[in-house]
């Protein structure tokens, strides 16, 4: 369970308890429940808060235990079934009950009811939360098919598909095997630009292909696009949602490089800090007419969603206009498919892996490291 | 003129773009004699280099830094032999709709060989497209003006404009280095250049980047009016009383 939703299928599942998202949701909720507790038992506002105190006191050691059975748990939960992973958390949440009354005995002088009341309080919250965890991945599951939908249209403007076109046409009689790898290139693009894109994918395979994007781009532009790789501490085995870097690239060209005659760098630089990939995208600013800025709202709100919807509030996107130009900020949380990777992404992720083997001697556009090197095979067309 | 092969002037800022038109316009040239007389990144070197050579034909891409192809259509209109205009483009379904309303002649690119040679074939019928069909054209607002001295375009490029002031027949355009002659609508330039500028008086826009102050001026009969200071030129400017608002909102925006 890499994301906060389940990413195949449309089944609802339970959240993923390690999200500071979701354990945010949790824990505004059961402060807000003591509130209205609170509220209900002494509803003059002078003693209100000191009632609040007390019951937020009494029930925080509780709330934090559960979570924390919940986040060591949590792996195991994602395995099971639906029904099945909410029961145990019910049963957790009764275990922890009684933990925590006996604690509480111990250390709060006037602890008030018995520990079936405090029980049916804890399971009443906890089965509420549920129900609101479940409703919620109903509810988001077709705004992925949305936002893939809608990633769909944002992606790749029609003037670059028809522009690269013209440009590999422009090879094919000077100079063929560079019109070869260019054909190649768009193959592989477009490829993942039609597949099925709710799945997280390998930070490698999406820098190779903003590489292939920026190579048929840098056909187009020459000498006017220079690409500043820096990825030596890019984590290739991170998973990210796919195209969250390629669209803003897009824009990077269009709205920092074609605008002038004059040469332009855009530089990519992705690295793993503190248990985060940070991937910051630079460009020329040019002040140009308002005509650009729409395009260049809806490229970003669109990947800022799709973050939001895979990572919740552990991903961010931010823009700034510095001094050197345009910046773009991207923060995901460093997540790997580890050993129990899911079998079905695997599948969905059947792609070839797109060929690396000849370059042209572009000094600026270095080969992207990936988490699958041994795939570097030369291709024996070009042998 | 049948003889004499036709003069084609090939505009895009994409080398391979050029490069395959290059290699169209060989294909075709079985068929009709040809010369290319050069190539050009952007509308503002077509301009310069048509000031030395002569096309009948101009093929121009319409997204492109610099100067736009719309924009460069519009000022190889102040030539004295302006060459006809085919814009080629890759993708601007609103362009195109456009063209189609007002007769422009287009190429899609990528440009078939055929498409290439029927419309090279109809040049020599070809009148230039008016300026009033190229305003349709959904286009940014022009860098440049454009005048002719000389028989030579000069552009003026819209930065550098300090004032426009109707005259008579024509509109001076004031930069702080000199003054030049144009024949259009005062009333059209503010459309088209909207913020830019600011109406001081029914004869007058400034550019607001220039506008350094205001000051108020009595007369001998004691009569008082405003007037606006301006950066890089000595002189200043009545406000009329009609638009003497503009003293305080110009004001305020530059005191912010």
């Amino acid at each position: 369970m890499q994301s906060i939703i389940r990413q195949n299928g449309h089944k609802p599942a339970l959240p993923d308890f390690r999200n500071v998202g979701t354990i945010l949701r949790i824990l505004i909720a059961v402060n807000a429940g003591a509130m209205l507790y609170a509220l209900a038992r002494e509803p003059s506002p002078g003693r209100l808060f000191a009632e609040w105190t007390a019951a937020t006191a009494a029930v925080e050691p509780y709330l934090f235990l559960v979570l924390a059975t919940l986040w060591a748990t949590s792996p195991r939960l994602a395995r099971m079934p639906l029904r099945t992973a909410e029961s145990t958390v019910v049963l957790i949440t009764v275990i922890a009950g009684i933990v925590a009354f006996q604690t509480n005995r111990l250390f709060l002088p006037v602890v008030q009811g018995s520990v079936l009341l405090w029980l049916v309080w804890g399971v009443i919250a906890c089965i509420l939360l549920l129900a609101y965890f479940e409703l919620r991945t109903r509810a988001l599951s077709p705004a992925i098919v949305e936002a893939r939908l809608q990633a769909l249209q944002a992606r790749i403007r029609p003037h670059f598909l028809f522009n690269s076109i013209n440009a590999v046409l422009s090879l094919v009689r000077s100079d063929a095997s560079r019109a070869e790898i260019a054909l190649q290139d768009m193959a592989d693009l477009f490829r993942v630009l039609m597949r099925d894109n709710r799945d997280l994918a390998p930070l490698g395979d999406e820098l190779e292909l903003c590489r292939q994007y920026l190579e048929l781009e840098q056909l187009r532009l020459g000498d006017r696009l220079t690409v500043d790789w820096n990825l030596k501490s890019m984590p290739a085995d991170a998973l990210v949602p796919p195209l969250v870097l390629q669209p803003l690239l897009e824009n990077a060209v269009y709205h920092g490089i074609e605008p002038s005659s004059e040469p332009g760098t855009v530089s990519v630089n992705v690295f793993l800090s503190r248990g985060e990939v940070h991937a910051i995208l630079k460009n020329p600013y040019r002040a140009e007419g308002g005509r650009h800025h729409s395009g260049n709202k809806m490229a970003l709100g669109n990947v800022r969603e799709r973050l939001a919807l895979h990572f919740d509030a552990e991903a961010s996107l931010t823009s700034r206009v510095t001094k050197e130009g345009y910046e773009v900020h991207i923060r995901i949380p460093y997540r790997t498919a580890g050993p129990d990777a899911s079998s079905d992404r695997r599948q969905n992720d059947a792609a070839p892996v797109p060929e690396r083997a000849r370059r042209n001697a572009n000094g600026a556009s270095r080969r992207v490291p990936s988490a699958d090197m041994n795939a570097l095979v030369p291709n024996p067309n070009h042998a | 003129m049948p003889d004499s092969p036709l003069r084609v002037l090939l505009v895009d800022d994409e080398a391979p773009a050029r490069r395959r038109l290059r290699d169209l316009l060989d294909d075709c040239a079985t068929a009709l004699p040809i010369t290319i007389v050069g190539e050009a990144q952007h509308g503002r070197e077509a301009l310069d280099l048509l000031q030395s050579a002569q096309a009948d034909l101009v093929l121009t891409d319409i997204h492109m830094p610099d100067m736009d192809g719309i924009e460069l259509a519009r000022h190889l209109l102040k030539l004295s032999h302006p060459p006809v205009v085919i814009f080629t483009t890759a993708f601007h379904e609103h362009a195109v709709q456009a063209f189609e309303v007002n007769a422009i002649d287009y190429l899609m690119k990528p440009v078939r060989v055929q498409r290439l040679l029927g419309a090279l074939q109809k040049v020599p019928r070809l009148k230039p497209v008016t300026i009033e069909r190229l305003s349709q054209l959904p286009s940014t607002a022009r860098r440049f003006l454009s005048v002719t001295e000389r028989s030579r375009v000069v552009l003026v490029p819209l930065d550098d404009i300090v004032y426009l002031k109707a005259e008579l027949k024509y509109i001076t355009i004031r930069t702080a280095l000199r003054e030049y002659l144009l024949e259009e609508s005062l009333t059209k330039l503010e459309t088209e250049f909207g913020m830019r500028f600011v109406r001081v008086h029914r004869n007058c826009l400034v550019a607001r980047d220039f506008i350094r102050g205001f000051e108020r001026r009595v007369n001998d009969d004691g009569d008082s009016h405003w007037e606006v200071l301006l950066n890089g030129v000595p002189e200043s400017l009545p406000v009329s009383r009609r638009q003497q608002f503009v003293v305080r909102d110009v004001g305020r925006e530059t005191a912010a």
